[in-house]
């Protein structure tokens, strides 16, 4: 296990590495001067030439690589001061470092994200399961038909929907906000109500389907119909012979819209109008400040390759077969 | 059961003696495209200590019968009418609790492929401890002892050890080991073994039969014996069903079945089954045409589109009027006695050499 965790470790650095490099020449090749970008209206060509050399833009782009990737790894000095490991370099348009600025919009995000996560797996599997183990009753057509018309909702459809009837309406809420955790909790889940709500109204009609139509997969199997001949109960054979299979398929979508979440719940964060690390990335790409963009995507990328080696070690928990090979 | 009957105070509802008697079975499953009569009129009776051995072609109700059994089909979409006592006890009746009490404890089940048939997620010695548990309430240290023990028993070696490992760890001769041993944790009275040997290795299938012969004497369980392999029967089987279309078309012991067949279908399954050191120039026969749906069975006998002896029977009767099995020693068709034997002596039993 350890060794396996080791090769998976170094895998993700090398795969981090030429993300990055990808990454960096991609947007290096661009015929885009950033220094002018950087410069805005009405500049004159000393002050291009002095941002120029602040950014490092004007040394060949091999060096200029080598130096992100050590500023990533040791920190590094720019004209404004210097930049802490790990330094992803200065958005051309605010003059912030980058990883600050990602720091600054990540809490939203994680918090959109767990709050969601809790509310989704909750009620989408434990609705799939039920739907299950009451297959084709009137229980599982009621659970079936709503995740199916839910599912094919949008964030932007039911978020001003809502918003609609408990702010504006109603006034029974206030229109969502972000207050820091550590600073009011009881403000922070009330300001977050809403968007996790709506965001997993969505999510929990796609985990209905999934766990439901999994779990009858994994009872028709032989080996479950094995437990049945033993003797055991229904209820014992779906919650251990049936539900430990279905965790397989489970763990794998749960891995993989956490990290896509975690990199910015991009829609989420636009109808709620709430800065978070999605919107940083769109606005940074609209305004072409190409450090923060690449910033946010190699942030993102980090959380793929942890959730997937996550994900991974989950499987061997689950399933023994993948523990020896 | 409208009148005073004796049937109260006998031990047996259906008058007969045996561990498990089936009467008159019909299990239908409902489908979009229609009811599938997947059993439709099925008797027999099992004896403690002896071998029942089921044979016929895929689709012939055998697996569905043994899995009623145990109760063990869909509740929803299946609807079984008839009799299935087991040791003086109506299942058709009985509730899922009694039946998971019966599962595994009275009347345990082997099935065919070890590798799906076995959970991959648990231990084999725990999937073989869970119905010791929860049949005899023994502990989960106890449990574990019976099941090395168990283990032993079946002929796995380092029993305290391979006890821990997975199936995917075991050989397939070893699964269907450990299957058995799981089955036969709890020392049931009646064994079903459904195609157990089918997907082995015919040296692990030896080994295996052996293995069944041997615990059979040592636990004097009554074992009903699905397969379609009449030369693994003839070995395992002291009486003998042939099924076909969900019904049962041949009864006898098994020699007389094998040695003397009387039904048609019969002689069509041994005469498609290759001989060790027959002819090679001497083509097999197979059974012309293929098994019936069971959605729109054929009216009269099941077999006679496939049958090459109607023309031997006055009238139209083949398709008309479906002919009955008698008791004891019996086939359904309506050739005469005489017809059978001489058709069997003249033409069937010159292929069979």
């Amino acid at each position: 296990m350890l060794q396996f965790l080791i090769r998976r470790l170094i895998g993700a650095v090398v795969i981090m590495f030429l993300i990055g490099a990808f990454t960096f020449f991609l947007f290096y090749a661009v015929p885009q001067d950033f220094a002018a970008l950087s410069c805005g209206k009405n500049c004159s060509p000393e002050n291009i030439a002095v941002i120029r050399e602040n950014l490092g833009l004007d040394q060949p782009i091999t060096t200029q690589f080598w130096n992100f990737m050590v500023g990533i790894v040791a920190g590094r000095d720019f004209a404004v001061g210097h930049c802490p490991a790990p330094c992803l370099g200065v958005s051309f348009k605010t003059g912030d470092f980058v990883w600050e600025s990602i720091m600054d919009r990540f809490p939203l995000t994680l918090s959109l994200t767990i709050g969601g996560l809790i509310i989704f797996l909750l009620f989408g599997l434990g609705t799939g399961m039920l739907a299950a183990w009451k297959r084709g009753t009137v229980v599982d057509k009621i659970a079936s038909g709503a995740s199916i018309v839910l599912s094919s909702f949008q964030i932007y459809l039911l978020g001003p929907i809502v918003l609609g009837i408990l702010v504006y309406q109603t006034g029974w809420m206030e229109n969502p906000k972000y207050v820091p955790f550590t600073e009011d909790p009881a403000a922070w889940f009330i300001g977050l109500l809403i968007p996790w709500v709506v965001m997993a109204t969505i999510f929990t009609a796609q985990y209905t389907r999934m766990a439901r139509s999994t779990m009858i997969e994994q009872l028709q199997e032989e080996h479950v119909r094995t437990a049945r001949a033993k003797g055991m109960s229904r209820k014992y054979v779906f919650f251990r012979y049936a539900w430990r299979g279905s965790l397989i398929p489970i763990v794998t979508i749960i891995g993989m819209d956490l990290s896509s979440l975690l990199a910015g719940g991009v829609v989420t964060e636009f109808t709620f109008d709430l800065a978070g690390l999605g919107r940083l990335a769109v606005e940074s790409s609209v305004t072409k400040d190409l450090p923060l963009t690449m910033g946010a995507m190699l942030f993102g990328a980090f959380f793929i390759l942890i959730l997937n080696i996550l994900v991974d070690i989950a499987y061997a928990f689950i399933d023994p077969r993948v523990r020896l090979s | 059961m409208t009148t005073l009957t004796k049937t109260e105070d006998a031990p047996n509802p259906t008058g007969s003696d045996a561990f498990l008697s089936v009467r008159d079975l019909r299990v239908q499953f409902s489908t979009e495209d229609g009811i599938v009569k997947a059993v439709d009129g099925l008797s027999f009776d099992v004896e403690r200590g002896k071998t029942l051995g089921i044979v016929g072609e895929s689709g012939s109700g055998k697996s569905v019968t043994n899995l009623t059994i145990l109760g063990l089909h869909s509740t929803q979409t299946t609807s079984i009418d008839g009799e299935i006592v087991l040791d003086g006890k109506e299942l058709i009746t009985a509730g899922e609790k009694e039946m998971e009490k019966i599962r595994g404890n009275k009347a345990a089940m082997i099935f065919q492929d070890p590798l799906t048939a076995l959970s991959p997620y648990y231990t084999v010695g725990r999937q073989i401890a869970e119905p010791y548990m929860k049949h005899t309430g023994a502990s989960k240290k106890e449990a574990r002892q019976r099941a090395i023990e168990m283990l032993a028993k079946v002929g796995i070696p380092q029993p305290q050890t391979r006890v821990d490992d997975y199936p995917h760890q075991f050989s397939g001769g070893m699964r269907q080991r450990a299957m058995i041993a799981m089955a036969l944790v709890c020392d049931p009275d009646l064994l079903i073994a459904d195609e157990p040997t089918t997907a082995l290795d015919v040296t692990v299938q030896a080994q295996i039969l052996d293995l069944l012969k041997d615990l059979q004497q040592e636990f004097g369980s009554a074992i009903i014996f699905i397969t379609h392999d009449l030369g693994v029967i003839s070995d395992m089987a002291d009486d003998l069903l042939v099924m076909y279309s969900g019904r049962a078309v041949e009864r006898g012991t098994v020699r007389e079945v094998l040695r003397n067949p009387q039904h048609p279908y019969t002689w069509g399954l041994l005469s498609s089954m290759p001989r060790l050191g027959g002819d090679t120039a001497q083509a097999l026969t197979p059974i012309p045409g293929s098994p019936p749906s069971l959605l729109n069975p054929p009216s009269g006998c099941p077999f006679h589109p496939r049958c090459t002896f109607t023309g031997e029977v006055t009238g139209n009767r083949c398709a008309e009027e479906r002919p009955t099995l008698g008791v004891g020693r019996a086939s359904a068709c309506h050739l005469t006695a005489e017809q059978k034997q001489t058709i069997f002596i003249d033409k069937i039993q010159p292929r069979l050499r």
